[in-house]
């Protein structure tokens, strides 16, 4: 079996008294698409972030490539290529398309002017890769405030794939867009993936993951349900997983002592342990 | 097409709107006073400025980053103090003027901290206008001190081929911040953080760095304002630099720097500057009672937070319902 492009090992975090991830384990490989579900407060913006270098876990590894990878910052995660569509796009409204999609990441001038930025260059590679996306974006001296939420996750999305990533995680990349905007998205996924590229996606929608993943993977109260193949699997499993936080393949073959996904699991587990 | 021009004309009013009412006031000036027109005069004008456009310069990169420093007025009291002090006590020219400004330096890096902490600015600063100044009377025991030093005297009143030190000084001050803010990571970043602190974390720019940077800044730039105001008045007083921080706010709220961070321009900065010595200079020559010139002052920074915020909000937000309306053009 091929190594793994990113491998996350037991991971754990909590925020205060919040326990908001306990133990979680998930795989990913070059190319591969997978759905992350789960309810509300499941835990998966969490998980995403600690990937994207945003949060530290309190316990776990993170394998990139087979070999060890501290993600402690969000430079480390993007130099790793490892790139985030944040939720909320994270983009400075104030700022132009540009100048977001490049921002931490400028390209300066050579020789005596090396401390200037080089705009025309940025403007112009900017331009390229929207045209590249299939993205309608205003030009790309627009100030981000002065554009519509489907732009915004556009330049978000153009920002996320230009530099090369390996995975690219997008966080509810679907929420407040519209139906044609939808479909936009769903074909950069597409796109990626033809390209190599690694996606998780994170989504309420459950069309989103059947469209687009080849595996979904479901959190409830920061540990893993379960996991499913796409083509496995069908919406209504999914959701009944995402709201009874168990997987009822466990529950069968275990015998239906209906415990739950806890007993099943460490029911599964003790059954292996003992001599 | 039209609402594309109408859009176009809102957003130019709203951005160039400070220096289309500059060239109108000296028009109007010039019209109404025969003095007012003249290269002395202007020299004069440009003079009275030149220290809150040092300032400002500072302030314009501190209110990028959605922050404010209120000590500038303060700093310029003690550094004034400490000028004639540090002589009195005999020290040479060269060990004065560093030792002042790294003074600036530092009281501005000491507000730098507590707001990269989290602290408000507002409150930080506040605090530290008091202490400042509270430090300038303990050392002066409130007593001004004439100053004698060459150096300082032309540094406040000297001349550089035909223009006044204060000048060339705040010229190459206004040049060089215009470049950092307009050229730079630093200015992009600074803009990022009073933009939206969180997108510019996520994107790796190292938030407490740029915070504490912009308040070192401004604290060196309010140092060696002081170095000039104490030349030009040809005093150490502690009751120097009074309300001087509300007229560089002023000056930098006026020339379109968003008081929420995020939109931030030098030349605005300065034409800011030299709007309100005009007018001040204006009303002057009108003969009008200086007390008068104080509520004008007052005045024309209401007007401008008002430009600055819900006129500015209005218009952009006009013209992107102006573009939405827009027929979108083909693929
Ligand atoms: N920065 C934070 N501070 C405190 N609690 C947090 C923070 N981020 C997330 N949490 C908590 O962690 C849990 C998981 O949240 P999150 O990862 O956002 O869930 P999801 O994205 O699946 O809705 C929730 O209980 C949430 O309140
Ligand atoms: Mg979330």
């Amino acid at each position: 079996m091929t190594v793994p492009l990113i491998e996350m090992r037991n991971i754990s975090k909590s925020f205060g008294a919040v326990v908001a991830l306990r133990q979680v384990s998930l795989s990913i490989a070059a190319g591969e698409v997978v759905g992350l579900v789960g309810d509300n407060a499941a835990g998966k913006s969490t998980l995403m972030k600690i990937l994207s270098g945003v949060y530290t876990p309190d316990a776990g590894e993170i394998m990139l490539d087979g070999r060890a990878q501290a993600l402690a910052t969000p430079m480390d995660a993007r130099g790793a290529g490892i790139e985030m569509v944040y939720q909320d796009f994270a983009l400075v409204p104030e700022l132009s398309v540009t100048q977001n999609i490049f921002l931490g990441r400028e390209l300066l001038q050579g020789g005596l002017r090396s401390k200037f930025v080089d705009k025309a260059k940025m403007r112009e590679r900017a331009t390229h890769w929207i045209e590249r996306l299939g993205l309608r974006v205003p030009p790309v001296d627009t100030p981000v405030r002065a554009t519509s939420g489907g732009q915004q996750q556009a330049v978000a999305i153009a920002r996320a794939t230009a530099f090369d990533a390996r995975l690219v995680i997008m966080d509810e990349p679907t929420a407040n867009l519209a139906a044609a905007a939808i479909e936009k998205v769903r074909a950069a996924i597409g796109r990626l993936r033809s390209h190599g590229v690694a996606v998780i996606v994170i989504s309420h929608r459950i069309e989103d993951i059947l469209e687009t993943a080849d595996r979904a993977i479901v959190l409830k109260h920061g540990a893993v349900v379960g996991e499913r193949r796409i083509e496995d699997t069908r919406g209504d499993e999914l959701v009944h997983m995402i709201v009874a936080g168990r997987d009822p393949r466990d529950a069968a073959a275990g015998g239906g002592d209906g415990d739950g996904a806890g007993a099943a699991a460490d029911g599964g587990a003790g059954g292996s342990a003992p001599p | 097409m039209a609402g594309f021009d109408r859009r176009r004309i809102g957003l130019f009013a709203v951005r160039y709107g400070l220096f289309f009412a500059l060239g109108a006031w000296v028009v109007a000036m010039s019209i109404a006073s025969e003095h007012f027109l003249t290269w002395l005069n202007f020299l004069n004008v440009a003079r009275q400025a030149a220290p809150i456009v040092i300032i400002a310069v500072g302030m314009t990169f501190v209110m990028a980053t959605a922050g404010i420093d209120l000590s500038v007025g303060s700093l310029v009291a003690l550094v004034s103090v400490l000028v004639v002090t540090f002589f009195g006590l005999g020290l040479p020219t060269e060990i004065v003027i560093p030792a002042v400004l790294a003074l600036g330096l530092v009281s501005g890096l000491v507000n730098g901290y507590f707001v990269q902490l989290g602290l408000p600015p507002f409150v930080v600063t506040l605090a530290m206008l008091t202490t400042l100044r509270g430090i300038g009377f303990v050392v002066s025991d409130g007593y001004a001190t004439p100053v004698r030093d060459d150096f300082v005297l032309w540094l406040g009143r000297g001349q550089i081929g035909p223009l006044h030190t204060p000048i060339v000084l705040a010229i190459v001050v206004a040049v060089i911040g215009g470049v950092v803010l307009g050229k730079t990571r630093f200015g992009l970043y600074s803009l990022a953080v009073g933009g939206r602190e969180e997108a510019a974390r996520a994107m790796g720019i190292n938030v407490r760095g740029i915070k504490l940077a912009v308040y070192g800044a401004i604290g060196l730039l309010g140092a060696l304002a002081g170095i000039v105001l104490t030349g030009r008045l040809g005093n150490g007083s502690p009751n120097a630099g009074i309300m001087l921080e509300l007229e560089v706010i002023a000056a930098t709220v006026l020339g379109g720097t968003s008081l929420f961070g995020g939109a931030a321009t030098i030349a605005g900065t300065v034409a800011g500057a030299l709007f309100i010595n005009f007018v001040r200079n204006g009303l002057n020559l009108l003969g009008v009672n200086p007390f008068w010139v104080q509520v004008a002052t007052g005045l024309i920074l209401l007007l401008a937070v008002l430009l600055n915020t819900v006129v500015n909000r209005r218009i952009t937000e006009w013209a992107r319902v102006l573009r939405a309306e827009e027929p979108e053009p083909g693929p």
